[in-house]
């Protein structure tokens, strides 16, 4: 298994941002999903969010909803996620689930720590588990050697971004806007701000994701961030392609136009 | 003249929510950080207005001259023989302005969003009742108003969107998922995170993420405190239960929890059963349901064995919702409350029951509760007296009542 804490080390001794990828599990189909996140990580992704598809997806755009909803109709279990994780850490990449977190509280937190480090998961983030609620998660994920990241956001005061960043391991992911998933055109100015704010609280790489989609936008953000998140973007190549071999290949052109914005 | 104990709760016994907002193992917060300092914005802004005798007497003065409080109650005999002779109370919050119980929170949570500076809302609804009435609350106090609403209930409830649309308010149909209430939910909270600066999020029911369980409660919770008063002034004695449907929960824990102290005072939620517990095809999410997290709290959820939510069915729009409030969990699991379903059939027997003995037409969410009653009745038998909460008014529900008996 890859560690993110290797990836950034590595990062770091490149003198870049690490590049970091989302794809639901499932999407577009169970193998479709591994191939592409594959093919991310051959283009220059260094670590790979699986999102597990959830049926109340709150605090996504249109574009993930979207995605989400094929992978629920394809029959995406919790099963497919750990298999897709297990695919997607073969090709060398750190591999994190995403996911909000009733899948887990339901499917058992221990159980899920247990098997996706058995998978090759590097860790998970968890968008709507809030710092109070963590406690259990955190030592469950400790125990099962797998690393916890949380989100701090645009409106988080000082005292809540460091309540966030002591339940962080890994990374801490920094939303650069208010609002939900999705590409924009420019990358909020919130961003920059936040990673300043959080930088004080800790010595973890701090990532910035929400909005960014273009090598340029990577480019700006790998300025001032340990990492760029993308999701909206990679999944909006697979949504257009008349295929499945031209959105692979979509999404691969993508994968290194970003490689190459977080080298810039 | 409404008081801070009538509005809180006065100390009713420890029920109300821990600092976390946990009501036992229940509520709490689960949102993206995002939103935190907005629900905490909220919740400081309500603890300030809830003991302010400014905000009390605005409150009491909107709830006395404009949604016509305090609301009657009506004994309703004929009804009654159906129950084996028992005593039927009706609180009658069908009487108030915009036909639903649902204009008490609208009304509170309005007065909050101008003492939180802001000038827009957003509300979800399932109904369309608490579209409605947020749409009427907005109007009245010059707020830009936005309804979410899913697509499916957009169509049976086509008087409501009409009417929300004459009221000012924007209605934007929902098309993700299920296209009913949760999906509204959804896109309201994508919403909220989104404007958050300018916008409060007028949350209809007691579910979601602390401190709308609390504060919807409260808003409701004249419901019962009035009730209880009216019982004891027409018998000389507190009823022997109390009955109410639960969707989400709020109009059952308004009329619920002024009695929680009494404990001689059974309560009873009736949940909507649509098509029966075997059709697999029902908002049964307190009796047949699981401990999970939706909409941003910790409470009974309809989903299945990996935490993915499972649409809910109701001929009742209200009721038609996969989750509930996390007090009416606190008070399954405690036990002071007890939920049970009905079948969409009994509720259309007791709608059309109502209509020809006492010449009231229920909403069809209130008629579960009094399918509820006349059950209740028959095991309690003819010396017992049972308060049920009529609601809201069934006009809204023209249609289905149209299609179902071939009117």
């Amino acid at each position: 298994m890859t560690t993110l804490q290797t990836v950034f080390e590595k990062a770091r001794a490149d003198r870049r941002a690490a590049l970091i990828g989302y794809l639901p599990a499932g999407f577009p189909t169970k193998e479709g999903a591994v191939a592409a996140a594959t093919a991310m990580v051959e283009a220059g992704c260094d670590v790979i969010e699986i999102g597990l598809p959830y049926s109340d997806p709150l605090m996504d755009g249109p574009t993930i909803q979207d995605a989400v909803h094929r992978a629920l109709t394809n029959g995406t279990r919790i099963a497919d996620v750990m298999r897709t994780v297990e695919g997607v850490a073969r090709s060398g990449a750190a591999v994190l689930v995403m996911t909000y977190w009733n899948p887990i509280d339901r499917y058992g937190a221990e159980r899920f720590a247990r098997e996706l480090a058995d998978a090759g998961g590097a860790g998970t983030i968890t968008p709507d588990l809030t710092p109070e609620e963590a406690g259990p998660w955190c030592e469950h994920s400790a125990a099962a050697g797998i690393d916890t990241v949380f989100l701090a956001a645009p409106s988080s005061t000082e005292d809540r971004i460091k309540a966030v960043v002591d339940r962080c391991t890994g990374f801490v992911y920094a939303a650069s806007l208010m609002g939900v998933t999705g590409a924009r055109k420019s990358v909020s100015s919130a961003a920059e701000g936040l990673v300043g704010r959080i930088r004080p609280h800790t010595g973890l790489p701090v990532c910035v994701g929400l909005g960014v989609g273009t090598g340029v936008q990577a480019a700006e953000v790998a300025g001032y961030a340990d990492g760029v998140i993308v999701g909206s973007a990679f999944i909006r190549r697979i949504l257009d392609a008349p295929d499945e071999a031209s959105g692979l290949a979509a999404v691969r052109t993508l994968a290194a136009e970003l490689a190459t914005g977080v080298r810039a | 003249m409404l008081t801070a104990a009538d509005l809180a709760g006065g100390g009713v016994g420890g029920d109300d929510p821990d600092i976390r907002g946990r009501f036992g193992a229940f509520g709490g917060r689960f949102v993206p950080e995002a939103l935190i300092p907005a629900l905490d914005e909220v919740a400081k802004t309500y603890a300030e207005a809830k003991i302010d005798p400014a905000f009390l007497r605005e409150f009491d003065h909107l709830l006395r001259t404009y949604a016509g409080r305090p609301t009657t109650l009506t004994d309703v005999p004929r009804f009654a023989e159906s129950a084996g002779g028992a005593r039927i109370l009706l609180k009658r919050e069908d009487l108030t302005h915009t036909g639903a119980h649902k204009i008490n929170n609208v009304l509170g949570q309005a007065l909050l969003t101008k003492r939180l500076g802001k000038k827009r809302v957003i509300a979800e609804t399932g109904a369309g009742q608490h579209g409605v009435a947020t749409a009427t609350a907005c109007a009245l106090m010059g707020l830009e108003c936005v309804i979410y609403m899913g697509e499916v209930d957009c169509e049976r409830q086509a008087l409501n969107v009409a009417r929300m649309k004459l009221l000012g308010a924007t209605v934007v149909p929902v098309a993700n998922g299920s296209r009913t209430l949760k999906d509204a939910i959804n896109e309201a909270f994508r919403d909220w995170v989104t404007n958050v600066d300018t916008t409060h999020y007028l949350f209809g029911t007691v579910a979601g993420p602390h401190p709308f369980p609390e504060m919807v409660r409260d808003f409701a919770r004249i419901i019962g405190v009035e009730a209880r008063r009216q019982v004891v002034e027409l018998t000389g004695r507190l009823p022997d239960a109390v009955a109410a449907a639960v969707g989400g929960g709020s109009n059952a824990i308004g009329v619920f929890h002024a009695f929680i102290g009494d404990p001689g005072v059974a309560l009873h939620g009736y949940e909507a059963g649509g098509h029966g517990v075997e059709s697999g095809e029902h908002a049964l999410t307190l009796t047949e349901g699981s401990v999970g997290v939706l909409h941003g709290s910790r409470t009974y959820v309809l989903q299945d064995d990996e935490g993915q939510t499972i649409e809910s069915h109701s001929i009742s729009a209200g009721l038609d919702y996969p989750g509930v409030g996390p007090e009416h969990a606190w008070l399954k699991d405690s036990g002071r409350a007890t939920y049970h379903g009905v079948t969409d059939a009994e509720a259309m027997e007791s709608f059309s029951l109502l209509a020809r003995t006492e010449g009231i037409i229920p909403a069809i969410e209130s008629a579960h509760a009094l399918a509820g009653a006349l059950k209740l009745g028959r095991e309690l038998g003819p010396e017992a007296t049972i308060l049920v909460n009529l609601s809201g008014r069934g006009d809204k529900d023209m249609g289905t009542a149209m299609k179902y008996f071939n009117l």
